[in-house]
């Protein structure tokens, strides 16, 4: 290689190295803070490693499995209250509205809202997580234990607990 | 090292091998198009969970792994029109960096469009969907950066340097569904491990992958094809090639 081309080799090389420890510097002193939302667990115990905790009345996201059987739905409005768990804590979420369609018992979502008290969230919106896996509703069963309910056959009027008996026992399985 | 690629640099080769490349590829992208979204949007079995909704994976998915190829094609283009100063990998920037930022733009449509019924919004500001639409803004940086000088060539360079350090948002890309917390779920296909799609839905999906693939590089090649002409236009070669199919043409304006 001629030397006027290994000047310049070298010194593109430098750029992208300086730069690439430059922005992994800043993503590493963000940690964190770049996480779209608090779990259960950072939220009771504290997160980073000062332990932060969230006060009353601070804005943020949690997010978190759908503890099974925790959903509470107002029989006259649109209120409904859950339990989220990651690997321990539970902390309730409030939420007035209309959920999206993935939501379900058992599996991820993420709110958003104001930290009433240690444990209480009041949501001003709730989203559904998925994750990476496709399959058809015959595979998922079989594999799973999952009976797929298609969704026009969900809401018999108003037993949404319907919906999610059939989910329940492959709940645990679901991750986030 | 590299000496036996010299004679592909040379711009009269380059333009010829994109000609002879260009239907070939064009016919393949037409076919496997065809055939993964067909397949994939309309025969393919409904997600356990997500129903038909998860179909526009057929899109989403090779329009975002694309738009990462394209830009690491287009950064190594940047490297080689740096170090090498090969005109041609300089051309080819410009000619990639447009097609990249329509699958860019596909990519974050269709995510959109996916995540407004299944997730319940438009959009959210998590790590994944904002490092892609840096990509987006990196893209448009290079587009831009190239014709925003007097002097072309400083421009050319300009955008070579943006292009080349881009490359730093790629991993980021990537690992930011492992290395932070997202609403955005991890990767399907592309990890060293089984996929976590069903075999009946996955086929189409590397199909329309490989559709998007022939795609980016049908359209590169044509670009290219236009940027080259554009650049040669004095020399002798290209003066020869217009007159001769000016003559054998019935066209005779342009």
């Amino acid at each position: 290689m001629n030397p006027r081309r290994k000047q310049r080799l070298m010194a593109v090389s430098a750029i992208l190295l300086l730069l690439s420890g430059a922005v992994g510097a800043m993503l590493y002193a963000l940690q964190e803070n770049v996480d779209l939302f608090y779990t259960p667990t950072q939220l009771l115990e504290g997160f980073g490693k000062d332990k932060i905790k969230p006060v009353p009345g601070q804005r943020l996201r949690i997010g978190g499995m759908v503890v099974p059987g925790s959903v509470k739905r107002d029989e006259s409005t649109l209120k409904v209250s859950f339990d989220l768990v990651d690997t321990g804590p539970i902390v309730t979420v409030h939420y007035e509205g209309i959920l999206p369609d993935l939501f379900r018992e058992g599996q991820g979502i993420v709110a958003q809202g104001t930290l009433l008290d240690a444990t209480n969230i009041e949501a001003t919106e709730v989203l559904a997580k998925h994750d990476e896996e496709y399959m058809p509703p015959e595979v998922a069963e079989a594999m799973k234990g999952i009976k797929h309910v298609p969704p026009a056959k969900t809401y018999p009027g108003k037993t949404y607990p319907a919906t999610s008996a059939p989910v329940a026992p492959a709940a645990a399985e679901v991750q986030q | 090292m590299f000496k036996w690629l010299d004679p592909y640099a040379k711009p009269e080769t380059l333009y010829r091998l994109c000609g002879l490349w260009f239907p070939w590829l064009m016919t393949a992208a037409f076919i496997s198009l065809l055939i993964g979204m067909v397949w994939g949007l309309a025969f393919t079995p409904a997600d356990y969970q997500q129903g038909d909704s998860y179909r526009i994976i057929h899109i989403h998915v090779p329009a975002a792994i694309w738009s990462m190829g394209a830009y690491s094609s287009m950064a190594i283009a940047a490297l080689i029109a740096l170090v090498w100063q090969v005109k041609a990998a300089q051309w080819a920037i410009g000619a990639i960096a447009p097609i990249g930022a329509v699958f860019t733009v596909i990519a974050l449509f269709t995510g959109a469009a996916w995540g407004k019924p299944m997730w319940g919004t438009w959009w959210v500001w998590d790590a994944r969907l904002t490092s892609e639409l840096i990509l987006l803004f990196l893209y448009l940086g290079v587009i831009a950066l190239s014709g925003a000088f007097a002097d072309r060539q400083t421009g050319a360079k300009a955008s070579a340097l943006l292009a080349l350090v881009g490359v730093v948002n790629l991993p980021i890309i990537h690992f930011s569904v492992e290395w932070w917390n997202t609403l955005h779920q991890g990767a399907t296909i592309t990890k060293f491990a089984k996929p976590s799609i069903d075999a009946s839905m996955l086929w189409p999906l590397l199909i329309s992958i490989l559709a998007f693939g022939l795609w980016l590089a049908a359209l590169t090649c044509l670009r290219l094809k236009t940027a080259i002409l554009q650049n040669e236009q004095h020399r002798p070669w290209v003066r020869q090639l217009v007159s001769s199919s000016l003559k054998s043409s019935v066209i005779k304006e342009g």
